[in-house]
């Protein structure tokens, strides 16, 4: 049984091809020398980039749930009562 | 003189709010240091955007758009929008989990813990700390030029002068800082971090409106740029590479290597904290960046000509000539705030010194507790003076922006495999981190070295690059912003040679005890068994 299947998160596969499809999404070659300017004032290349990061903060909310360290949350749980779990360095 | 009054009532603010935190603190070191780990989601996704904008992110970007346009914006915002979350999502949460359950105050304590290593882990307190000194300096730097900018006068006959000089504007910037950092420790730090960021957050739609009003609509600046052959090409992102672009992506893995944002992210009282601040982080990030490098290009309509050095405080120059005095006031205190950020970096170089030498090398037992915070207090006063003092060498040599790529970014970026390897390999060995750390210094010192070599033949703006050492062709490129290696920035191969030797030196180097590993891999207590990890 795999790490993933045995944690239920995803393995570092996941976390790689999220990471290579946004490298990809953020190379917009074809915007390189197009001066259109949206709304009449915004340059077309920087028009997609601002797309890109509100892009971003969706797969963020995506990863959020999908991703999640829930295992961090029941550490919380135990050291809710201050201080650290472990006693310290 | 009003917009200096609004900064110098601005600077009495954040000194307020430092000594205000000294009176809520305690004397523990962990209370000084990390503000006890009790920092809500509010101020941890406030202090962390505002820790990660310095000069650099207001006024190099925007001195950077003036010059090469509005690709600026994917070059390092869209980029750091995605890669900084992400980043924290994956590491940052998991260096929380080992704060809260083993007392981590640094990235360093966890790396001697995770591997049963000690002077390794010193080599890399060194390597952070040096590469962290010139990211302090750009913070005086920044700071030095926008009071000069601001408090200055043009006399009848044309000459310019300022009422606050450079050195004295440093100073008074380096001065309040080290104050309330000195005072206030993270708690004061990300209190008025969380003031900065609210500022410069708003700052941006303040200025395009007044801004855009006063040139007469964005839409016109945008038609002469487009009509200028000179400016035209700022529209796009003809004056950078394909291949500098791509390998850009990678520079913002420096984020959670810096020192200041991994000691950042120990401060979150929840885990919870991490879900929100993640999310909003790149719409921050948007909102910060846009209107500067927007900003940048239209400059170059209103001051035109200008060179890389003079466009930094082009942002200034816009805000003076076309708001109302007193509104110039507030946005230069806006920027002012961007530009004071680098409290948390003399913060966390302070606690470095103090929990990875002076701690680790047994002082605190010696001196106690109380000595610690104190130690913490009397480096921050060094560092500040350090840093005011090789700002005033540096002033007018190289652009904010340059100084802290070269030294900091890529560095850092290059140390990324090494933490991975320490969350989530257990094979990982403490000689393949001293293998990629010795790597990363000197690639560091390579690329520094190389482009001062080549600055004579560094062509002009707009140029195409030149061969380093034609018997190599393509491989080595000397371009107008540093050297790149077939194109690509020197990052790649630090990142990728970083990652390889990590890989290689653990496997043929003996793994950590199991005790030490089981310790790191196996469920924390309280976790069940089919808890995800």
């Amino acid at each position: 049984m795999s790490r993933a299947e045995r944690t239920g998160t995803p393995g570092w596969k996941f976390y790689v091809a999220v990471w290579l499809a946004m490298m990809a999404v953020h190379q917009d070659f074809w915007n390189w020398r197009d001066a259109t300017l949206v709304f009449g004032f915004v340059p077309v290349g920087l028009a997609y980039h601002l797309g890109y990061s509100i892009l971003a903060a969706v797969v963020m909310a995506v990863l959020v749930r999908r991703a999640w360290p829930a295992h961090l949350e029941a550490l919380e749980r135990e050291t809710a009562d201050g201080g650290t779990s472990d006693g310290g360095r | 003189m009003i917009p200096a009054i609004v900064v110098f009532a601005y600077l009495a603010l954040v000194l307020y709010i430092g000594i205000f935190a000294f009176r809520r603190g305690q004397s523990s070191g962990e209370d000084y240091f990390l503000a006890s780990r009790s920092i809500g989601t509010f101020v941890f996704l406030l202090s962390l955007v505002g820790t990660n904008m310095t000069a650099f992110a207001i006024l190099g970007s925007s001195g950077l758009a003036y010059q090469r346009g509005i690709g600026v914006y994917g070059l390092m915002a869209a980029s750091s929008g995605f890669v900084i979350p992400f980043m924290l999502l994956l590491v940052g949460t998991r260096l929380w989990g080992f704060g809260k359950r083993f007392g981590h105050m640094t990235q360093v304590q966890f790396f001697r813990d995770r591997w049963d290593c000690s002077e390794i882990g010193t080599v890399i307190f060194a390597l952070s700390a040096a590469m962290l000194v010139p990211y302090i300096v750009i913070g005086v730097m920044g700071g030095g030029t926008t009071l000069e900018a601001l408090t200055a006068t043009t006399a009848p006959d044309g000459t310019v002068s300022s009422f606050v000089s450079y050195e004295v504007g440093g100073a008074i910037v380096a001065l309040v800082v080290m104050s309330y950092v000195f005072f206030g420790g993270m708690r004061g730090t990300a209190w008025v971090n969380t003031l900065q960021t609210l500022m410069f957050l708003s700052f941006g739609t303040i200025a395009f409106l007044l801004i855009g009003r006063e040139l007469g609509g964005l839409d016109q600046v945008m038609e002469r740029l487009s009509a200028n052959p000179r400016t035209a090409s700022l529209l796009t992102r003809e004056r950078m590479s394909q291949a500098e672009f791509w390998s850009y992506f990678l520079i913002p893995l420096s984020s959670i290597m810096f020192p200041h944002m991994s000691i950042m992210c120990l401060t979150a009282r929840k885990v919870v904290s991490f879900r929100r601040t993640v999310v909003l982080y790149p719409l921050c990030i948007a909102l910060i960046w846009l209107p500067s490098v927007y900003l940048g290009v239209v400059a170059a309509d209103s001051f035109p000509g200008l060179g890389p050095g003079e466009s930094d405080d082009v942002l200034l120059r816009l805000l003076t000539a076309n708001t109302e005095i007193l509104v110039a006031g507030v946005l230069g205190a806006a920027i002012m705030a961007a530009v004071m950020a680098s409290d948390s970096q003399i913060l966390a170089l302070g606690t470095m010194f103090t929990e990875d030498v002076f701690a680790h090398y047994g002082a605190t037992k010696r001196f106690g507790a109380r000595a610690e915070v104190w130690a913490g207090r009397t480096f921050v006063v060094l560092i500040t003076i350090v840093a005011y003092l090789v700002a005033l060498r540096a002033k007018d040599q190289v652009g904010i922006f340059e100084l802290s790529i070269r030294f900091a970014f890529s560095g850092y970026a290059a140390m990324t495999p090494i933490m991975l390897a320490a969350l989530f390999w257990k094979r990982s060995t403490k000689w393949g981190a001293l293998a990629a750390t010795l790597w990363v210094a000197a690639t560091v010192l390579a690329s520094w070295w190389l482009h001062d070599a080549t600055l004579a033949i560094a062509p002009a703006p707009g140029q195409p690059p030149v061969p380093i050492y034609p018997a190599l062709g393509g491989m080595l490129l000397r371009g107008t912003g540093g050297v790149t290696i077939w194109g690509a920035l020197p990052v790649v191969p630090m990142v990728a040679g970083s990652a390889l030797l990590m890989w290689l030196v653990s496997l043929a180097t003996r793994p950590p005890s199991r005790a030490t590993v089981e310790r790191f891999f196996a469920p924390a207590p309280g976790v069940t068994a089919g808890t995800p990890q």
